[in-house]
Order: structure tokens, then sequence, then C-alpha cells
């Protein structure tokens, strides 16, 4: 079946004559219920609008609800109205015609070249915003009519619906009368379609009322009726307008009739936008402002951005995540309790009739929950009707059957920032409360397990399988388009557990290598008798598919003259054929984003293998990690007495040196930076001193801790932390910063940060240096300083994410419609404008992409010479 | 040997075309073997190309707007020039594509013609023609209530390194201030007409008035780089410094897009976008690949006009009403529409989410259909 499309979505004013044939009913009561709780009739509960109550009919077209769409109903005002938002748009068109006959204030001559324009531009697909514009600009200068040669007197427009010409006041019925004068062939000028609308439509005679089903009352649990803010809006106008026309009738004076119908524009104006400037907005008994039409539609929980662009959908689940790396990377284990009610279609055919049978009758687990019949109709599938059900089954039904190991299902953590947030994984259903995930894949959800909730989601159409297996498995996405490296690997002991077993020539005996091995998915281990140890290396190397490679690890210390393969660190890594020879394995090898290994291994044998070799990754390093055992606690940061006082050393010295520029700088014997004042000069000094003086401590810690120091191997192998985290544990926090700069705010009238210090102190302890560790701790003051750099990190971190989910909105929007066509072109789908000729001038994926290059040539040179020797 | 005729044959990317060459170059293969080679490299290269129907905007747009949750926030003094301020992270990428007129921190670097650049007191000429001066710089001021005049003490050294003689300025002052400046020894009196309130004016104005240099420049400074001088500028005035004698203008650059984008014109522009992303995001360390930002700076200039990411430029220009309103502005687009008898027609992707339909994007994008035998 060929699904209709919509080709196209036409917008035009609604005419009063619309407004009146499409109505069912006029309403003239603001009444909505009587006594006995029955809708009144003629007013705005009125059972011909439509049903909002289940079990009744619609009195139009005899629907359910459910059914029934709803009618539109409509109100005859007893005076006209501004539409508020077209009060500009009016004002506009009264300043451009003439006051006397309603034509434009420009030759025709004129008007038909800016008609011209507008019509070429409208061809070409272009904005014509700009002419209209200055067709306003042209007509609001003009004095005097260029048809009738009338006098043009100026219209005044006060926000929000209030217009004046000259000094007179003109009411809508005025201006009605003037919008009706204009003509149409003048509205193509305005930059208005003739076709749809006349100008005097957008002062209203008669007002649509919508449906019930659109604003729908709530019944209380007191059992009282709680009526929509659109209903109340409406009654106010009813009411209103009622009130008017019995007044005029009555004869009223003009002075009162004048109030009412002020009124009645008010109630109008909030209708439709209740938050006008100019006017206080409608508000609720409670003090709250009414939600109507406008604010229905705005914003992120409006109808398009909240409703319509966006849906809340079945068939999904959300747990609390944590790690499994017994798992594979593509899959995930979910709990009994979510697969015993998210169900799977199976769609019923002569050939799994059978299966379809054996899944109604099932007690356990993976059995079925509801049958669809063909008409659409649910049957839930209970102990007492499953035999007559099963009996029943017959192609064309859908048997939704609870979720199983194999089953895919796309997985996802908000925010969704790119498309590696939503993969698809293969079910494993596991006892518990929580979704299990292998740890290798937080990088690109960029999750932890401190409590995240993850979304599941299970895809109901067969496409829709298909596309999740094939375009969003975790395999397919180890590569990131954004930079063409992979995005998951190892992560925290993965990589210090691969650091620990392959560092060095650490020996294990045989039982030692299966108690660490036995699990993996491994080919064959030739164990020969002769060989009594084997190294960590050896031991990594089993689960390395054939790839030669050489480069240098996370832990390189950065040599002036690398002695590669004679790295003193074993940071020089040589892997031939698939045997780690020499080096050490850490983040840059499997880490993601680094992971040197696992691109090699992606490039050459593809995404299936380099899943199975994440999934040893993970499994070797946990066991790995397990078999030696790794803690880490603050009182690893423990240094010695000797080391302590060298620090304090370091740090006292670098205090004299501060106290040295301050003298300096007292005595006006500070030379100035070239460009900056000596102030400037005397602050960046001494950041940059205090700055170094910390280093230098860290450097004094970190040799005392040494390299088998738990922290410190974190640190170097990339696994978690960087040498700066153990300085501030062990040696010093140092600075802390506000804004870029030392802390300077406090009594800026004593110019001192804490009543503690002098006033004009410039001194390092008064400026938020913290000299003590985490260790240690901090004193009161620098405590007060630490919390001080700490809230704007904060702050910071708050604001970022604002903007940033901002700018990324807007490049969504406005590249969402850049497609690559047939021709290797990026063309923008909404206007057909060519955007690259060819993309990235190459045409070149980036995800495919060998570090931004278009072929990585070496590789193939390589690979090419290897075939022809054969 | 001659690759190029080899090369020739496979419509190859020209960096590819060349690290084959050089590759080739430094070993020794027979040309058979170097057809087989350029062969697979041909068909390597059709293997990584994108895919026909490929949503390459969303994914340009994912790949920078990810990395920018990472970014940092405040302006830092460093940048290869320590004596100038730059702005960096999410700010200035904001900055970017948003094409501001005036970036929060405009920054040039001038480059000067051969003869100056290696003569660092040429290349101080140069900075003093472009760097704005102002009365203070040069001279101290007081003011002669009594009198009611203006007395200006001019600092000789100061005048000596800007280059300006006494006469210049007295020249400039009587042209700007439109009266009588007498010179009396190191000492210029401005005489200003009988109140005090036009006194305090002129004064206000003197204190105002560039006597040299270029208004929208207030620092240059210079920096050697190689063997030659470069001037790195706090400020910014493409057009100006262009003008100014001694420049290399075909080496000068600033940091202001929408200078350079009226200056020098689109394909500038672009290519400045270009570059002042890449170094935004590189120097926080963050790797984003080039044919993302291409395609985010061709879709900002692709119809001949420099246009922002936003409300005022792609994303408010888009031709569906629907789209529109599902991006910021809601009743006022609709309004609008209904006025203009807009139609849309629903070719985009927000517009056939919202109705409900297959996106033409991707696997929705293929119109191809089987019909079963039976």
């Amino acid at each position: 079946m060929i699904p209709k499309r919509i080709d196209s979505i036409r917008f035009e004013v609604l005419s009063p004559q619309e407004v009146r044939r499409m109505s069912v009913i006029k309403v003239i009561t603001p009444e909505t219920y009587d006594d006995d709780g029955f809708p009144i009739e003629a007013g705005l509960m009125d059972p011909k609008l439509g049903v909002i109550d289940p079990g009744l009919k619609c009195k139009t077209c005899g629907g359910k609800a459910g059914e029934c769409p709803g009618h539109f109903g409509h109100i005859e005002l007893a005076a006209p109205v501004n539409h508020p938002g077209y009060a500009k748009l009016i004002g506009k068109l009264l300043s451009a015609s003439c006051r006397e006959c309603g034509r434009i204030l420009i030759s025709d001559e004129k008007r038909n070249t800016f008609i011209e324009e507008i019509e070429r531009r409208k061809e070409l697909g272009q904005d014509y915003d700009e002419i209209v514009k200055e067709v306003f600009r042209v007509t609001k200068a003009a004095k005097k009519c260029a048809h009738c040669g009338a006098e043009q007197l100026p219209i005044k427009f006060e926000k929000p619906t209030f217009f004046y010409e000259g000094d007179h006041r003109l009411t809508p019925k005025d201006l009605r009368e003037k919008l009706e004068r204009i003509s149409s062939e003048d509205l193509p000028a305005y930059g208005m379609s003739p076709t749809a609308l006349r100008p005097e439509w957008m002062v209203l005679t008669v007002l649509p009322v919508p449906p019930v089903t659109v604003r729908p009352s709530i019944i209380l649990e007191t059992g009282q009726r709680s009526e929509d803010d659109l209903t109340h809006k409406l009654v106010d106008i009813i009411r209103i307008n009622q009130r008017f026309l019995e007044n005029k009738e009555a004869g009223a004076p003009q002075l009162i009739l004048e109030d009412l119908w002020e009124l009645l524009q008010y109630h109008v104006t909030t209708y439709m936008d209740n938050e006008v400037s100019g006017i206080p907005p409608a508000r609720h008994r409670s003090g709250r402002p009414l939600k109507t039409l406008a604010q229905r539609l705005k914003g992120k929980e409006g109808r398009f951005r909240g409703s319509l662009s966006g849906k809340r959908v079945n068939f999904s689940a959300r747990a609390v995540i944590s790690p499994d790396s017994n798992l594979s990377i593509n899959e995930i284990g979910v709990p009994s309790f979510i697969a015993e009610e998210l169900t799977y279609p199976l769609f019923v055919t002569e050939k799994n009739i059978d299966e379809a049978k054996e899944y109604i009758l099932r007690t356990e687990h993976p059995k079925a929950n509801y049958i669809i019949r063909p008409d659409g109709r649910r049957i839930r599938v209970l102990e007492s009707n499953k035999e007559e059900l099963a009996e029943k089954v017959e192609p064309g039904q859908i048997i939704e059957r609870q979720m199983k190991d194999g089953d895919v299902v796309l997985f996802n953590r908000q925010p969704s920032l790119h498309r590696m947030s939503i993969m698809s994984h293969y079910v494993r259903v596991l006892p518990y409360r929580t979704f299990r995930v292998n740890p290798a894949v937080c990088p690109p959800y960029n999750a932890d397990f401190d409590g995240d909730e993850m979304n599941m989601h299970v895809p109901q159409g067969l496409e829709a399988q298909a596309e999740a297996k094939l375009l969003m498995s975790v395999d397919s996405q180890i590569l990131s388009p954004r930079f063409g490296g992979p995005i998951i690997g190892g992560i925290h002991d993965h990589i210090s557990g691969l650091y620990l077993l392959t560092r060095g020539e650490r020996k294990f005996t045989w039982e030692e290598v299966m108690s660490v091995v036995k699990t993996l998915d491994v080919q064959e281990i030739s164990r020969k008798e002769d060989k009594k140890y084997w190294t960590g290396k050896e031991v990594f190397s089993m689960i390395l598919p054939k790839i030669s490679l050489q480069f240098k690890a996370e832990i390189c210390q950065g040599c002036e003259v690398c002695k590669e393969e004679d790295c003193e660190f074993d940071a020089y890594v040589v892997i031939e054929d698939g045997n780690l020879i020499r080096g050490t394995i850490d983040e840059k090898a499997i880490g993601a984003f680094k992971g040197i290994v696992i691109d090699e291994i992606m490039r050459k044998f593809g995404s299936e293998e380099t899943r199975k070799f994440i999934d040893n990754v993970t499994q070797l390093a946990v066991r790995a990690i397990t078999y030696s055992g790794f803690s880490f606690g603050i009182s690893d940061e423990e240094i010695p007495d000797e080391a302590v006082k060298q620090i304090r050393n370091v740090l006292d010295k670098a205090e004299m040196k501060v106290g040295e520029l301050i003298k300096a700088y007292r005595e006006n014997n500070l030379e100035p930076m070239p460009g900056r004042s000596i102030e400037e000069t005397l602050e960046m000094k001494i950041m940059q001193e205090l700055g170094k003086a910390r280093d230098r401590a860290g450097k004094l810690a970190g040799r005392w801790l040494g390299m088998d120091n738990s922290a410190v191997i974190m640190a170097v192998s990339g696994a978690r932390g960087s040498m700066l985290n153990l300085t501030q544990m062990a040696a010093c926090i140092g600075q802390q910063s506000v804004r870029g700069e030392r802390i300077k705010r406090g009594y800026t009238y004593t110019n001192r940060t804490l009543p503690h210090f002098k006033p004009g102190d410039l001194g390092s302890k008064s400026r938020g240096f913290v000299r003590s560790s985490y260790k240690e701790g901090l004193s009161p003051v620098e405590y007060f300083f630490h919390a001080m750099g700490g809230r704007e990190g904060l702050v910071d971190t708050a604001v970022r994410t604002s903007q940033s989910g901002y700018l990324q909105r807007r490049l969504i929007n406005a590249l969402q419609d850049l497609k690559i066509e047939y021709d290797g072109t990026v063309k923008e789908q909404t206007s057909k404008m060519l955007v690259q000729y060819k993309y990235g001038e190459d045409g070149v994926d980036p995800m495919k992409s060998f570090r931004g290059k278009a072929v990585d040539v070496k590789r193939v040179i390589n690979e090419t010479i290897l075939k022809e020797k054969r | 040997m001659d690759y190029d005729s080899i090369l020739d044959k496979y419509p190859l990317p020209k960096s590819t075309k060349e690290e084959i060459k050089n590759e080739l170059g430094s070993m020794k293969v027979t040309k058979k073997l170097a057809t087989k080679i350029v062969e697979n490299c041909y068909k390597n290269y059709l293997s990584n190309l994108m895919e026909p129907g490929e949503a390459a905007g969303i994914v340009a747009a994912q790949s920078i707007g990810e990395p920018g949750t990472q970014m940092t926030m405040r302006t830092f003094h460093y940048a290869g020039v320590a004596e100038i301020d730059v702005t960096l992270g999410l700010p200035r990428l904001i900055e970017i594509l948003d094409v501001r007129k005036n970036p929060s921190t405009p920054l040039m670097t001038i480059r000067l013609e051969k003869e100056c650049a290696s003569d660092r007191k040429r290349a101080r000429e140069v900075a003093n023609r472009i760097e704005a001066t102002y009365i203070l710089d040069i001279a101290d001021i007081s003011t002669d209530i009594r009198n009611l005049v203006i007395l200006i003490d001019l600092d000789e050294k100061a005048l000596e390194r800007k280059q300006l003689s006494v006469d210049e300025l007295k020249k400039k002052l009587e042209k700007s201030l439109k009266t009588d400046v007498e010179e009396d020894g190191n000492r210029l009196i401005i005489k200003s007409k009988p109140s005090y309130k036009a006194l305090m004016d002129t004064l206000e104005k003197l204190k105002k008035l560039v006597l040299a240099g270029i208004k929208e420049i207030n620092r240059v400074i210079i920096r050697k780089e190689g063997d030659e001088y470069v001037l790195y500028t706090e400020g910014s005035n493409l057009k100006k410094v262009s003008k100014v004698k001694d420049v290399d203008f075909s080496r000068t650059t600033t940091n202001n897009i929408f200078e350079i984008y009226e200056v020098l014109g689109v394909e500038a522009a672009r290519t400045s976008v270009i570059n002042e992303a890449i170094a935004t995001l590189e120097e926080q360390g963050l790797e984003v690949d080039i044919r993302h930002i291409m395609l985010v700076a061709d879709a900002m200039t692709s119809d001949g006009e420099l246009r922002q990411i936003g409300r005022h430029g792609v994303a408010g220009e888009k031709q569906s009403i629907l789209a529109r309103a599902a991006f910021e502005m809601t009743v006022n687009n609709l309004l609008e529409a209904a006025v203009r008898g807009d139609k849309d027609h629903l070719s985009g992707i927000s517009e056939n989410i919202i109705v409900g339909q297959p996106i033409k994007l991707g696997t929705g994008d293929v119109e191809l259909i089987t019909k079963l035998k039976k």
C-alpha cells in the first residue's frame, strides 16, 4: 500500500462567511451546564460541539468520544473588534492607503513596479520583505493621495489595539469601513495575497468557538466540573457581548456602550494572546494567568515544539543503569519486570502460526500479552481465555509477545546531543531492577552509574527493527562521525587493568592465565608443556586480532630523543601480527576517543571484530584488575615528613618571592610588561610564581608517591584523574581564582578580601592562595576562598549547558534540511538551494575518513604490496 | 617515474594524489604495481564517500553542538599573544555562528611589506600609523579656568616616539576643534569661547580626538615571528588598515568575520568562518572534522550573503512556515503566513514530522517500490 501524502498546506485568514459556514451552532448563553449537570443548548458546552464524556454521542455527527473530532460553533459579535495579532498590520495598511478612497497612496505605475519586483522574487523563492517594507515607507511619506488628492492625516497606532487618525479615535467599526475600501488589486504591494484574505477580515465580526474537544472540562475528585481556560475566556466574551447587545437595544448612553466595547475588545484580545504588552493578562480566580490560544502554541511545551515536533510514546521503559562487563557492548540487560510488560509484535502468518500458538499457551516469561485482531481490537491474553484464543489464532492477527533475549531495542540517554545518544542493543533479560550495560558504551551516551537513568524503546514495525539493527547498532557506531575515531572503548578500570597486566614482564602461571581468560571469546590457546610462565603481554596478545602497529603510549614521558623500542618506561608499543611485543597498553591503545588499537582493528577487520575485541578487553581488564587487586583512598596520598618539609620549603620560597614582588611594586621598581599596567604585571607575575610553586610541589609529591601508587597509576595510564588532581590531594591546592584573577572581591572600601587581613594586603594568603592539600585540610580562610572558586565553577557549568543547548538547537534547525543528493552535491531540501558542489570538497564521509584524510594511502600501499607478494 | 599519467585517470582529491605521489616517490615500485596501488586507492576512496540521502546537515550540527558542552566560558589572556585578551571557547563559537557585527575582542594580525618586516624601527613606524593616538598619550593637559584656556604640555619623548611634530599637531587641533591654537615653547594653548561650559566641551572633545592612527585600533603590539616583525592589534578595522602604507594586505587578517565579509566578500567570509571556528575548537582541544565546519560555513554563505545561524539568518529564512513556527516566534510566523497566503510544500524535515509523514532523508528518501509477484 502506498501511503497517502499531504502535498502542501495553504495558510489563509478565516473570513466571517467561512466561520459561519463551518459553524454548527450559534452560541448565545454564557452558561455552560444547568443545575442537573446537563449542558445548556446554545451554550459553550452544547452537545453539538462534540463529545468529551465517554459513552455519549455527538449530536452533530453521531460519533462517540474519540471518534468525533468536534465541531466549531460561532459567536456573533455585537460590535466589530480588532484581531490583536493583526493590529500592527492594520495600522500599517491604514497609513499606506488613502483615508478617503482607500487606494494605495502611490501612483499605479509605481505600485506596479513594486508588485512586479515582489512577483519576481516570489518566483525565485527569495525573501520580499524588504520591498514590502519599502512600500510602507514610501506610502507613509506621502502627504496626498495619488488618486483622489485627499489630504492624509497621520494614523497613530497605540498598543495593543487602539488607533487614532489625527486626534480622532478610530473605533474598530471605522477601521473596518476603511479596510473595506482597500482595493484587492493593491494588496500584492503590501505583501498580501488577495486570494488569502480581504483586509476587513482582520477586524472580527464573528468569532469561531472551538469544539469542546479542544477545551475539555475535567471533573475533579469532589465531583465538580473544572472548565478549561479557553472556556472561561469564551464565557467572558459571550457575557460582555450579550450585555453590549442588551444595552444597545435599550438605548444606553454612548459612554457606557464605549466602555463595554472596550471591554469586549480586551476579552477578545486576551482570548487570542494573554501576553500582549500594554494590557494586564486575564487571570484565573486563583491569580494564575490564563493559558489562551497563543500560549497554547508557543514555546517549548507549546503545541508545535511540545506536541507536534515531539511526542510521548508507548512501548518504552526507563530505569537506573548499572555496569556489567560480562555483557557484550551491543547487549543490554533488561530487568525481568520490564521484559514482562513490554511486548514485541509477532505478525501471524501461515508459517509462524504454531509459534504464535505456543506463545499464547505459555504461562511463563516469553508469553503473549495481547492479541490484536485485524479489526484493531486488542484482547488481553489471560489464564482463563488463552486456550480459546490459541484456538482462534489466524494469519493477519498480531500477537504481542513479551520481550525476550535477542530482540532489538533502542537505548537512549538524554541529553541526546549526537546520534550515538540513541543506539540499538540486543536484549538480555536479567533479574533485578536496573538496565545493565557494558561500561565501554558509557562515552557515547556520556553516562556514568551515579544514578543515571536511561530510556529504552521497543521498535514495533519490521522496517523499524531492520533499521535499528542495521543502522543504529552499537557496532556501527564505534567510530564517531565527529572526528572519525573510536568513541567506544575502555574506560577507567579497563585502562588501569590492562596497564597493570601488560606493564613490564609480569609473569603468570598457566592456572593464573586460565583464571583470567577463562570466559573470554578467544579462539585457541596452545599450551606448550615446557612453557612455565606467560607474561601479561602474551595474555593480552591472546585477544588481539592479527594487526601490526607501532606507537607511543599515553605514559610516554616525551623524551627529547625517543629511544623507541628501547624505551625505559616501556612506553613504546610494538604490536606485530597480533602479538604485543613491547610497550604498555593504556588509554592511547584502547581508550575511548584515543584508542589506536581499536581504530586499527576497526579499519582492518570491521565492526564485528572490533566489537568482539572490545568485549574481550573489558572482560580481560576487569579480571586482570580483580586478580591483582586495586584500591584507592585518601590515605594513599600519605607522604613522608621529609617530603612535607620539602614541599613546605618550596611554598615558603614562592611566598617570599611574592613578597618581594609586592615590595618592588610598592617601591615602584616593577617594570611593566609591554601593553600592561603595573598592577596587571604584578598580578600576572604573582600568579605565575605561585603556579610554578604548586607544580614543583606536585612533582615532589609525585616523586615520593612513586609509580606504584594507585592514583599515580590511574593518572599516568589515563584511566582517571590527572597529576594535577594528585598534586592537590597530596601537596598543595594552589591559587583559587574568580574570573581568571586572584580573588580580589570583598571589602572594596578597605580593599581587602576578608577582615582577617590588613587593608590593601596583596599577599598570597589574602588573595586566595591555598597552601594546604586536601589531605591536610584547609584553614577556614582557605576554605572560604576555595568555596568562592568552586561556586564560580558551578555557575559556569549551569550557564554553559543552557547556552550550548540553545546553540545546538539553532544549528540543528538551520542545517536539518541539508541532504546529500545522488550526484554527491549537498542541497537544502525546501528551497533546493545548492550548498556544496561536493560534500566537504571531496565527498568523503568524516566517519570513514582516516584522520580527516580521504584515503589512508599508507595502508592501501602496504596492503597492495602484501597482496602482490603472495 | 611519472605518476601523473596514472593518477590523471582517477578523479581522486588533490591532497590524496599529492600524498600518493610522495609515498610512491620515496619507494621504488614498478609501473604495474604503482597502477595497482592507485587503483586500490581509488577503490578505497569510493568506499569512503558519503552515501546519498545522508543527513549531512544534522551530523554537522551535532558534531559542532555536542562538544559545546565541554567548552569553557571565560576570556583568556593567552592565545599566542600574551598581551592581548581574546574571547575563546563557547562564547567565541557563538559569536562566530551569530555573525556578530561587533565581536567582543576584535583582533588583527598585520604583516608588513618585505622592507619593513625585518626592521623593527620601520615596523614601529607602521604601528604608529595604525595605533590610535590621543592627546593624553603625548601630553599633559590642564585647564586655566580664570583665563578660560586649555594648556597642553607636550611630552617631547612621546611625540618623538609617535613621530608627530608640533606643527602637525597644531594644525590638526585647529582643524578639528575649530579654534586657534597658540604655541608657546613646549606648550600649546587653546582658547575657548568665553564660557565655562564651552571650555569643558572643548576639553571633552580634545580628549576624544584621534590625532593619528585608526580610531578603532586601541593598541598595537609588535612581535617577532621567525625573522619578521608582525603587528597584533587590539581592535579592528580592515578597510582602513588596508590603506596604510607598508602593510602587506594580502597577509593581513582580522578575527572580525563581518568586516572580512564587507571588505573582501562572501568567499573570504566563508574561509574566515572555517578558520575561526577550527581555531576555537582546536584551542579547546576538541577534534572536529573540517568537513562539518565547511558545511556550516557553506550553509551560512550559500546565497551570496553572510547569514547567521538562527532566527535572523539561515533558520529564519526557511521556506517552510511550519518549520519556522516550530523554531521560534510561532504565533507571528503563522499570522504572517496567513496574510501572505503562503503555502507550505512539506518538503523539509520539521514539517513532515509535524504532519506525521515519513521524512525525506536517509531510508525515508528512497522511493523505490517493488511489486510482489503472486
